[in-house]
C-alpha cells in the first residue's frame, strides 16, 4: 500500500489518513460578504499540479499539511501546521482569522 | 430503424462503411465551439443541429471520441434518484435512451435489467423508502422490497442473515438498464457529422479569448477558432477550463476505478448495487461481470488503478455472491469524476457571457448524456436555460440551495 508520512507518527499507510482539502485562509466570518462565504464553503482551485492540502492521521486525530502531486500521485513533503499557522485562528464574533 | 446490420447480412457484397466521415478542415471560427466529446458534447452537437437547426458547430477533443469518462463508466441508467429535480431530470433521459437506437440508427445495445439497490441498515432502509415515494409520485416505477421478493428477482444473491451486513431490503426499479456506451459516443456523432458538425480530435483548448464578459474564441494547439458561444463539457478537467474562463467551482476530480471478470455464462439479469458495500455489479452481452465500488479517497488527476480498491471491492463481491471465489478480474481501468459536494450536477450559464457548462457528472453522468445533450442545445438555441435545467445552476452555491442527491448517487451510479 501506497505510504504517507506522517509527521508526528512517521510513515503510515495511506488508508490511515484523510485529506481534507486545500489549504486556505477563512475570511473574516464577521465581516465578509454572503458571496465571500459561499466561496470559501464551496469553490476550490482543484489544480493539476502541487497542491498543499490539509491531512489527518485518524487514529491520532492528528492534522497536518501535506505537498502533493495531483498529476502523478506523488507526496512531495508534509509538516506540521506550526510551520504555517505560529497563532490560533481565533473564530470567535468578531475575532479576526489570520 | 437500423437496417443496416440486416442488408450486410442479407445482400451480397453489401458493406458497412466507416461510422465517422474523414475529418474536415478546421475553420477559422464557429457560431458553437463544444470543448470536449464525450457523450455530453457530441450529443449536444447532435441536438443542436437537430432540434435547432445550427450546423455550423465544431466539437474538439484533446484525445479520442469517447476517450473521457464516457468510454470508462459502468453503463447503468436509471431515474430513481431521490429529489424531485432529480427524478424528473434523469427519467427524461431515460425516455429518450429507451427510443436511441432508432433515433441514431445506431445499435447501443439497450438492455433493460431492472435495478436492485440493497439495503443493509435501517438508515439505508428509510432512504428508499423516501426514494421510492418520491419516485413513484413522480410516476417512476420504483418499489421497496423485502427478502423474500429480493430472493424471487434475484436468487443468486447471498441472503443469508450469517454475514457482516445481512440484506434487509431493497430498492427496485424495473427501468434501471446498461447500454454499450462506445456506442452511445459513436451514435450520436455519426448523426451529428452527418448533419454537417465538424469533429476534430487531438484538439487541445489551451485558453480562452474573452473580451467585454463575452467568450469570442478559444484558443488551441492547432491555433485559434472564433465562436459565437462555446460550451465546456469535459467532466475530470472541469476546474481547469473553469480557470481559464476566469472562474472557479465547485468540484474535486477524483479517481473512480472499475474492473470487469472474466466472461461468464449468463446467469445475472440484473443490475445490483449496495451503497453500505460499496459496489454495483451487471452482466453485460459479452459474459463479463462489470464491478465497481467508491470513488478514491482523494483528489487525483489521473487514471492509475490501485490494488487497494479491487482488493475491497472484491471482498464485498464475494459476500453477496460467494460462488464467483474462483473468477478472475481480466481488465481494470478508471475515470477522472468531477465530483460536487451535492452530488448534482452544474449546467447552464457561467459568468461568462455565451460560455455554457456542462460538468460536475461526477461519477453518475452516462445516462444523463441524452437529455443533457437535449437540453444544454435548448438552452444554446433560444438563449434561455430551460426548466428542467434551472435548479442545477452554477448560482446556486451563492445562495446555499444545493440539490442533495447523495443519497441516490453517491454509490450506485
Ligand atoms: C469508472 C466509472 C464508472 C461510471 N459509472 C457510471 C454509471 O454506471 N452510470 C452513469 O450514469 N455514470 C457513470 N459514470 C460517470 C459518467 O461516465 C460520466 O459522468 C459521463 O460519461 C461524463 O460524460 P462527458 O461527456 O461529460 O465527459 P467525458 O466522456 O469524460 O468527455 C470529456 C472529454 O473532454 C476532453 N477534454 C478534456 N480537456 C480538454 C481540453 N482542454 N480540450 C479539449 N478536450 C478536452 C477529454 O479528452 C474527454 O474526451 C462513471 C464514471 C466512471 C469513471
Amino acid at each position: 500500500m501506497k505510504l504517507m508520512h506522517c509527521p508526528l507518527n512517521g510513515p503510515r499507510n495511506i488508508s490511515e489518513f484523510v485529506c481534507h482539502g486545500e489549504v486556505v485562509a477563512p475570511p473574516d466570518h464577521a465581516r465578509c460578504t454572503d458571496a465571500e462565504w459561499a466561496a470559501y464553503v464551496f469553490l476550490h482551485d482543484n489544480q493539476a499540479g502541487v497542491v498543499r492540502e490539509w491531512w489527518m492521521h485518524v487514529p491520532t486525530a492528528y492534522w497536518f499539511i501535506a505537498e502533493r502531486d495531483t498529476r502523478s500521485d506523488q507526496i512531495l513533503r508534509t509538516y506540521r501546521a506550526s510551520e504555517m499557522y505560529s497563532a490560533r485562528l481565533d473564530l470567535a464574533p468578531n475575532g479576526r482569522a489570520t | 430503424m437500423p437496417f443496416g446490420l440486416l442488408l450486410s447480412g442479407l445482400v451480397n457484397g453489401a458493406r458497412v462503411g466507416p461510422v465517422l466521415p474523414p475529418a474536415p478542415d478546421l475553420k477559422d471560427a464557429y457560431d458553437v465551439v463544444i470543448i470536449g466529446g464525450g457523450g455530453h458534447g457530441l450529443a449536444t452537437a447532435y441536438y443542436l443541429v437537430h432540434d435547432w437547426g445550427i450546423s455550423n458547430v465544431a466539437v474538439l477533443d484533446k484525445g479520442y471520441l469517447g476517450g473521457g469518462n464516457t468510454g470508462r463508466n459502468t453503463a447503468i441508467i436509471r431515474s430513481n434518484y431521490l429529489t424531485p429535480e432529480g427524478v424528473r431530470f434523469y427519467d427524461e433521459s431515460v425516455r429518450l435512451f429507451q427510443g436511441l437506437s432508432n433515433e441514431l440508427d445506431f445499435n447501443i445495445l439497450y438492455s433493460e435489467r431492472g435495478h436492485l439497490t440493497l439495503a443493509h441498515t435501517d438508515a439505508a432502509v428509510r432512504t428508499m423508502r423516501w426514494r421510492a415515494e418520491v419516485n413513484k409520485h413522480l410516476g417512476v416505477d420504483s418499489e421497496l422490497i423485502f427478502p423474500d421478493e429480493i430472493g424471487r428477482l434475484c436468487p443468486e444473491l447471498n441472503l443469508s442473515e450469517d454475514v457482516r451486513y445481512p440484506i434487509l431490503a431493497a430498492l427496485y426499479h424495473g427501468p434501471g438498464a446498461i447500454a454499450r456506451h462506445d456506442a452511445v459516443a459513436w451514435g450520436y456523432a455519426a448523426q451529428a457529422a452527418r448533419r454537417g458538425v465538424h469533429l476534430h480530435q487531438l484538439t487541445e483548448v489551451t485558453g480562452l479569448e474573452i473580451a467585454g464578459g463575452r467568450i469570442r474564441a478559444v484558443l488551441t494547439n492547432r491555433g485559434r477558432i472564433g465562436c459565437g458561444h462555446a460550451i465546456q463539457a469535459v467532466a475530470g478537467s472541469s476546474s481547469l477550463l473553469a480557470a481559464m474562463a476566469g472562474f472557479r467551482l465547485p468540484i474535486r476530480t477524483v479517481p473512480l476505478q472499475a474492473c470487469v471478470s472474466q466472461p461468464l455464462k449468463p446467469f445475472l439479469d440484473l443490475i445490483v448495487v449496495s451503497g453500505s458495500l460499496h459496489v454495483y455489479v451487471s452482466q453485460s452481452d459479452r459474459g463479463e461481470l462489470v464491478m465497481g465500488g467508491s470513488t478514491d479517497p482523494y483528489a487525483l488527476y489521473s487514471s492509475r488503478s490501485t490494488l487497494d480498491f479491487k482488493e475491497s471491492l472484491m471482498a464485498h463481491m464475494l459476500e453477496l455472491f460467494p460462488f464467483l471465489a474462483e473468477v478472475k478480474v481480466l481488465r481494470q481501468w478508471a475515470g477522472m469524476a468531477d465530483m460536487t459536494p451535492d452530488f448534482a450536477p452544474i449546467l447552464g450559464a457561467t459568468p461568462v457571457a455565451n460560455y455554457w457548462i456542462d460538468a460536475g457528472w461526477g461519477t453518475w453522468g452516462f445516462k444523463a448524456t441524452p437529455v443533457c445533450g437535449k437540453r444544454m442545445a435548448e438552452a444554446v438555441g433560444t438563449g434561455k436555460v430551460p426548466g428542467v435545467l434551472a435548479p442545477f445552476a452554477l448560482a446556486r452555491f451563492d445562495d446555499f440551495r444545493l440539490v442533495g442527491e447523495k443519497g441516490a448517487a453517491s454509490v450506485g451510479h
